[in-house]
């Protein structure tokens, strides 16, 4: 054993694939999905065919959506893992250099899919095995306050049936189902919220219509309703039981493993900003020594320096949380410092580039700006950054939900 | 100089050289120089004033004379020392220290829980570190840490990891101390990593005495200038005129324990390139003050002035075309992270119980966002600082480069160290504002990274 922050040796492979499919695949239609919002990107069909067949033959280390769930063998505790939950993060940042909107309108590699490798069965996560699930939280009424869930699901017979709203569901039209989290009785609060796969074509669901968005906007991002919509009591992820003792802990587990990754989107993203903007300040005749004291330097050198020190902070703690994960170690505090400190790197990051940058920067010749608004969900979305904090906070002090509001 | 001037106000005190002075400033300068006069004391209108300690006032200079040691000349001149080797990397992603450095930190952070921070309050006020405590630090090895078994340390291999680790983990008890009892070690690293075989073999061995004998030493880099670049000392060395050796001029600021020390490591131009020079404090044309700073106060803080100090040809400490002294600088920054790291925990540990305990508008202040996401940013930063020092430790150990590594963490260490230093006292109110918690301490301390360059070494 010994400490080593690098990407492991075994995953390197992997990463340049997904950096050379960044760059090849998903850098010269990005503007073009930017542009043309709610438009499919017929591209990501082949592409998302070819990550299946990596999947399949074992070449993409268990990387992907489904990549977070946690390995239930015991043995060997006391090797070291590196795996498919560093590899989902360190991949998804390749992705996500080349352009966030699309990989989250990769299909099958939706949300959804995270969530329903984290709670799911071994008989479900068969069943669900090559859906694209998208994830279906936020209604109306509520974004953070996942507990004031108001979409209801009541047991008839074999079946359940659901009714409410959902707004900002990630690949919402696009999916083959959605992870709809409702709850058995709202008299009971939290612990009665649990989640249900529900099919698309199920009667009743319907997509009411796609947001328009500051940024990701090849992703579509759906209002979906629910009218006595009926699935199979198999449907339900995790247990049925109402646990008031346990309550929320099952539901909320899958933000371990997503928070992760979106802070890699975060890593991403950014990083394609700070890339682009160390070459055109080389242009300009700029280039960071990371010797001399920055105070000695140009400022925009001086600044790029704390912004990627800021950056490699973020990733840092990305990588930490995943690594947690694969070491089956409780990750929950890391998960949110991760998400946390990513998701505002990412918005500073990919803004003081577009400063750096003028109005290159700021204009949509190059992608800079792109980034910059693309950036803005990462810090809002799976947990705010306030929410992130919160978690952290109530962590360190020991403090409840009730205590620290 | 005229008496105009000399009646303006500016250029000294901290006083910006456009200010002037009206007729009530006169009046007021008048009334500053009578009460400075000792016509008050003798008719004892005021009471007898306070004693001054050489360390905690600055001084004026004297000439070295602490040189107690001639180190024997030993080993052969012009062959290369031993070269540490480095770790072998293993490929895998962990933050799993190995074994011998998770040994090594329970017993630097049993030395730092029970030791260095019980002594800190005293020693950040007397400006020195106790005898006793400096004693214990040779017991647990600390000046040989940096050593392979060959030249005289404990383990196998020197690794800059386990440095770190040991930094972070001495810090926690007291940045100041643990600069005060790493110092010497960074000597002995130094010679270890780039020294001759006849270097290692005349200084080494006094690192290693079981005696209590062990020299104190100092990495001097920083300089009294405005602006400073490490990589530019105005320090120079010029190859003296019977062509023997190396005559040294220049001044070293913030040169810890400098009065103590019988061995220096001076940073010197030499024909435009940064290079290290071994200087033995019996050297003639060395002087000394006592140069108190803001904080880090416990390592006895001097400035080193270098007057026509002559040092033989093989004074030179490793290569003379910066190569050495870059890979210097880089170590020490990295073991400034580490204190940094090491101090921001103390704060984390420090604030987490005060917040839960005090209580404002009838519930503990913990209990209110502004206050709890405070103590959560800087678990984050913290943690965030923490990976970055680490990921450049790991390289370094590894023999792979660290030069971005290592400045994304310096970077980081110094902002966000700072930070953390601010809101610790913020934190406590006006609680933290005073010495009965060591907050305002840490708030000191913290602001020493990003502006230290040299004196500790991993």
């Amino acid at each position: 054993m010994a400490i080593n922050l690098e990407v492991p040796k075994k995953h390197r492979a992997l990463v340049d694939q997904a950096h050379q499919v960044a760059m090849n695949m998903l850098r010269p239609i990005s503007r073009k999905y930017d542009i043309a919002e709610h438009e499919y990107p017929k591209e990501l069909d082949m592409l998302a065919a070819m990550i299946d067949g990596l999947s399949e033959s074992g070449a993409s280390e268990g990387a992907g959506a489904t990549g977070v769930r946690r390995d239930s063998d015991d043995s060997d505790k006391k090797t070291v893992k590196n795996g498919a939950n560093l590899a989902s993060v360190t991949s998804v940042a390749e992705m996500c250099w080349g352009d966030t909107g699309l990989l989250l309108s990769m299909p099958r590699q939706g949300l959804g899919n995270s969530a329903i490798a984290s709670v799911a069965n071994d008989e479900q996560l068969e069943r669900f095995k090559g859906r694209w699930a998208s994830m279906a939280i936020t209604e109306p009424s509520f974004g953070s306050d996942s507990a004031a869930i108001s979409t209801t699901a009541v047991l008839d017979g074999d079946e359940y049936v659901i009714n409410g709203e959902k707004i900002f569901v990630t690949s919402g039209e696009r999916s083959d189902c959605i992870v709809v989290w409702a709850t058995l009785d709202k008299s009971l609060g939290r612990a009665a919220i649990k989640s249900f796969v529900v099919e698309k074509d199920t009667p009743g669901v319907k997509v009411e219509r796609l947001e328009e968005k500051l940024g990701i906007r090849a992703s579509d991002t759906a209002v979906i309703t629910f009218t006595d919509a009926r699935v199979p009591k198999d449907n339900l992820l995790g247990s049925p039981e109402v646990n008031v003792e346990q309550g929320f802990a099952g539901a909320m587990a899958t933000f371990d493993n997503t928070r992760p990754l979106v802070a890699a989107m975060a890593v991403g993203c950014a990083r394609a900003s700070l890339d682009l903007t160390r070459d055109l300040l080389k242009e300009a005749g700029i280039e960071v020594d990371y010797d001399r004291p920055a105070i000695l330097q140009h400022a925009a050198a001086a600044k790029f320096l704390q912004l990627e020190s800021d950056w490699e902070a973020g990733r840092l703690l990305t990588l930490q949380a995943a690594w947690m994960a694969d070491n089956r170690k409780p990750n929950s505090l890391e998960a949110s410092m991760a998400k946390a400190k990513a998701g505002r790197v990412g918005s500073d990051v990919t803004l003081s580039c577009v400063e750096l940058c003028a109005s290159i920067g700021y204009s949509e010749e190059e992608l800079l700006e792109k980034w910059a608004r693309d950036s803005k969900i990462l810090d809002i979305f799976e947990g705010t950054q306030q929410i992130q904090q919160l978690i952290v906070a109530r962590r360190i002090l020991g403090l409840s939900s009730a205590e620290l509001k | 100089m005229s008496l105009i001037s000399n009646l303006k106000p500016g250029g000294k005190h901290g006083v910006p050289s456009s200010e002037s002075r009206d007729p009530i400033g006169y009046l007021v300068a008048g009334l500053n120089r009578l009460a400075q006069t000792d016509l008050l004391d003798k008719v004892r209108l005021r009471k007898p004033t306070e004693q001054a300690v050489f360390s905690v006032t600055r001084t004026g200079f004297k000439t070295m004379t602490t040189a107690s040691r001639t180190f024997a000349k030993a080993g052969k001149g012009g062959q290369p020392g031993a070269r540490p080797k480095h770790a072998a990397a293993s490929g895998v992603f962990d933050l799993t220290p190995g074994e011998d450095e998770q040994m090594l930190v329970d017993v630097v952070t049993e030395f730092a829980d029970e030791v260095v921070r019980p002594a800190a309050a005293e020693a950040d006020k007397t400006c020195a570190a106790p005898d006793d405590l400096l004693k214990a630090s040779l017991d647990i090895g600390l000046p040989i840490l940096g050593l392979p078994e060959s030249l005289g340390g404990v383990s196998e291999e020197r690794s800059a990891m386990a440095g770190t680790l040991v930094a972070e983990a001495l810090a926690k008890g007291d940045m100041g101390l643990a600069v005060a009892t790493l110092a010497p070690g960074s000597v002995a690293t130094a010679i270890g990593l780039w020294g001759t075989d006849a270097q290692q073999q005349t200084y080494l061995p006094a690192f290693s005495a079981e005696d209590g004998s062990v020299p104190a030493a100092a990495l001097a880099l920083n300089e009294p200038t405005v602006l400073f670049d490490v990589f530019s000392p105005s320090t120079t060395a010029r190859r003296s005129d019977d062509g023997a050796g190396f005559v040294l001029n220049g001044a070293k600021s913030l040169v810890a324990r400098g009065d103590h020390a019988e061995l220096f490591v001076v940073g010197a131009s030499l024909d435009g390139k940064p290079v290290l020079f071994l200087v033995e404090s019996g050297a003639t044309g060395l002087a000394i003050a006592g140069d108190p700073a803001m904080g880090v106060r416990a390592a006895s803080m001097t400035t080193l002035v270098l007057e026509d100090v002559t040092v033989p040809a093989d004074a030179v400490l490793g290569e003379t075309d910066g190569s050495t002294y870059t890979e210097c600088v880089r170590l020490s920054r990295l073991a400034w992270c580490a204190l940094a790291v090491g101090t921001g925990q103390a704060v984390l540990d420090y604030v987490t119980p005060y917040v839960q305990g005090r209580e404002a508008f009838g519930e503990p202040i913990a209990h209110r966002q502004s206050v709890a996401f405070m103590v959560a940013n800087i678990a984050i930063e913290l943690q965030g600082m923490r990976l970055l020092t680490y990921r450049a430790a790991s390289r370094a150990a590894a023999g792979k480069d660290f030069s971005r590594e290592v400045a994304l963490a310096r970077k980081a260490c110094t902002d966000k160290g700072m930070q953390i230093g601010l809101d610790g006292v913020q934190l406590l109110g006006g609680h933290g504002f005073v010495k009965e918690h060591p907050v305002e301490r840490w708030y000191r301390d913290l602001r020493a990274i990003g502006i230290m360059e040299g004196t500790v070494l991993v």
